[in-house]
């Protein structure tokens, strides 16, 4: 008869302590903060390599391609011009309507697009994390990347339609770039923070739809951004003004076009826009590693 | 047992819980139930939890194969996830190991979209490799898969290959990596004969190379002719931690009863 070894308590602590001797590291551990930095740092290729993976895998069944990428967006902006700039005529107080419209749709888009695709990040990759061991940030960060690679293509179109309405090209443009830069950090973080958040109470992936909506509504990208000054005052107006995708999307408006009227002064929006970015940046960061080791459960 | 042996993996009364969603007996799923639940505070019927691995301890020593025995169901590929550290552990208990286990499954999810060689190349990545060894290692991942023997496969999405080929490929990109403890789940019952001589050979290198190895097999065959002790695993409860003679013969009994 072979010796049994079935659990009993008398013999855990030594076993523990004679693991702990022999220098052995307990499977599942979590490593510190600098430390799960670096290795995802070592695995930046196969973050690339995925999301670029994510990119063809998605656009490779269509006809079109790529050209889908620039065709999404400018699809996108024409459905909301006719809704809102020719049936509903919101465009009486702002110059550039189309211009307008375009900025605030395209850079809601791209946050929007990262919540919804970071949201199933760890879920729908439950087969690889079970199988396979590298950092699992790599995921939504791939993610943000793929998003980020959409943005671009949009903010080609955002470019054309703001020259063809008749906005010149400043310096001040320029800026979109560190707006951009801002947002991408902002968005990776929501990536991190909605992967662990819906990997661990999956419910909230049906609420995921609704909470975007009201958070565009709330965004001031259908209608001028002084609506709300109009109709609300004092801590609901500040609440309203500190949405950080208002604020996102006032920089990259600010930035190319003129006479544009903004919620608050450009400086003050720029410290709102850093504070938020580095917020949800490293918030979001730390959050999804401090869940690292869990998510192979399901 | 004699001290001057290295343990390379270490379990100490470990317990893995597996949380599934969705999984709900009819009828409890209404709003009605719902609501209940809510208000009572129950956990949701729809998330169910199943208890794979209640309890394991066991010491694994350096150049040891050991094998992985239990009926369908027994816990044996969730003690191995476990052992890989990509199921977590219960608390109060755990599961120690030297370096990095690696565990070498035929399940490992690819991309089903893409060519067979993008897969290699990010299923390398994401073993650790850098992009140079990934362009070293890759033809001979493929060949080794044997894919290409029936015209250029690895060009075609992995969805246009047949069940056989598409396990072997994910073997051949798992085993092409040196490992300190290796962990093998059924991967010796995929594909045909002659690729499963190819890779019973490639697992006795690896097993030169890597301290311990882990065989989960049906297979009494070989775990008769890769391991010297076997641990027979029933219900998530260790039944039986032997030399590989002992157990299975055990083992047998208990199966042809």
């Amino acid at each position: 008869m072979a010796q049994t070894a079935v659990a009993d308590s008398d013999t855990g602590p030594s076993l523990t302590e004679l693991a702990r001797s022999h220098g052995l590291t307990k499977a599942g551990r979590l490593p510190r903060l600098p430390e799960y930095t670096r290795h995802l740092w070592s695995y930046r290729h196969f973050i690339a390599a995925f999301a670029n993976a994510k990119v063809s895998a998605s656009l490779g069944s269509t006809k079109l391609g790529v050209v889908w990428q620039l065709l999404t967006p400018l699809i996108n902006a024409g459905v909301y011009y006719l809704i809102f700039g020719v049936l509903i005529n919101t465009k009486q107080d702002v110059d550039n309507f189309i211009a307008y419209l375009c900025a605030g749709v395209f850079i809601f888009g791209f946050t929007q697009s990262v919540v919804q695709a970071g949201s199933q990040s760890i879920t729908a990759n439950i087969a690889l994390i079970r199988a396979l061991h590298f950092p699992r940030a790599s995921l939504p960060i791939a993610v943000s990347l793929v998003e980020v690679r959409n943005m671009l293509a949009s903010m080609v179109v955002l470019i054309a339609i703001v020259l063809l309405t008749g906005e010149p090209i400043t310096v001040q443009w320029l800026l979109l770039i560190p707006a951009l830069i801002f947002q991408t950090i902002f968005n990776t973080g929501l990536a991190l923070f909605v992967s662990r958040l819906i990997s661990k109470v999956t419910d909230i992936r049906q609420l995921i739809p609704y909470i975007l909506r009201i958070w565009m509504y709330g965004s001031a990208v259908l209608y001028p951004v002084t609506f709300f000054a109009e109709r609300i005052d004092g801590w609901q107006l500040a609440l309203v003004e500190s949405n950080p995708m208002l604020i996102y999307i006032e920089l990259v408006r600010h930035a190319l076009m003129e006479n544009v009227e903004l919620a608050t002064p450009a400086p003050w929006l720029w410290v709102q826009a850093a504070i938020w970015t580095v917020l949800v940046g490293f918030g979001g960061y730390v959050y999804f590693w401090r869940g690292e080791k869990g998510y192979g459960r399901g | 047992m004699a001290d001057q042996r290295e343990p390379t993996v270490i379990a100490d009364n470990a317990h893995v819980v597996y949380r599934i969603y969705g999984s709900a007996a009819a009828g409890s799923n209404t709003p009605l139930a719902s609501f209940k639940r809510i208000v009572t505070g129950k956990k949701s019927g729809a998330v169910r939890e199943v208890h794979a691995v209640k309890g394991v301890s066991f010491v694994a020593y350096k150049g040891e194969a050991i094998g992985l025995i239990g009926t369908n169901g027994s816990g044996k590929s969730t003690l191995l996830r476990a052992i890989a550290g990509l199921l977590p552990v219960e608390r109060g208990g755990g599961i120690f190991a030297a370096g990095q286990p690696s565990l070498l499954g035929v399940n490992a999810a690819l991309m089903n979209d893409l060519s067979g060689e993008r897969n290699v190349e990010l299923g390398c990545l994401a073993m650790g490799m850098t992009p140079a060894q990934v362009k070293e290692q890759a033809p001979g991942i493929i060949e080794f898969s044997g894919i290409n023997e029936r015209g250029d496969f690895s060009s075609l999405p992995m969805k246009t290959y047949s069940s056989g080929m598409a396990a072997r490929l994910r073997f051949s990109i798992a085993a092409a990596k040196k490992h300190d403890v290796l962990l093998i789940d059924e991967a010796l019952a995929t594909g045909d004969a002659k690729f499963r001589k190819r890779s019973e050979q490639r697992v006795r290198d690896l097993r030169k190379e890597a301290g311990t190895v882990f065989l989960v097999s049906h297979s009494e065959q070989s775990i008769r002719d890769t391991c010297e002790r076997t641990i027979w695993l029933e219900s998530g409860v260790i039944r039986a931690d032997g030399t590989t003679d002992d157990v299975l013969k055990e083992y047998e009994t208990y199966v042809s009863k």
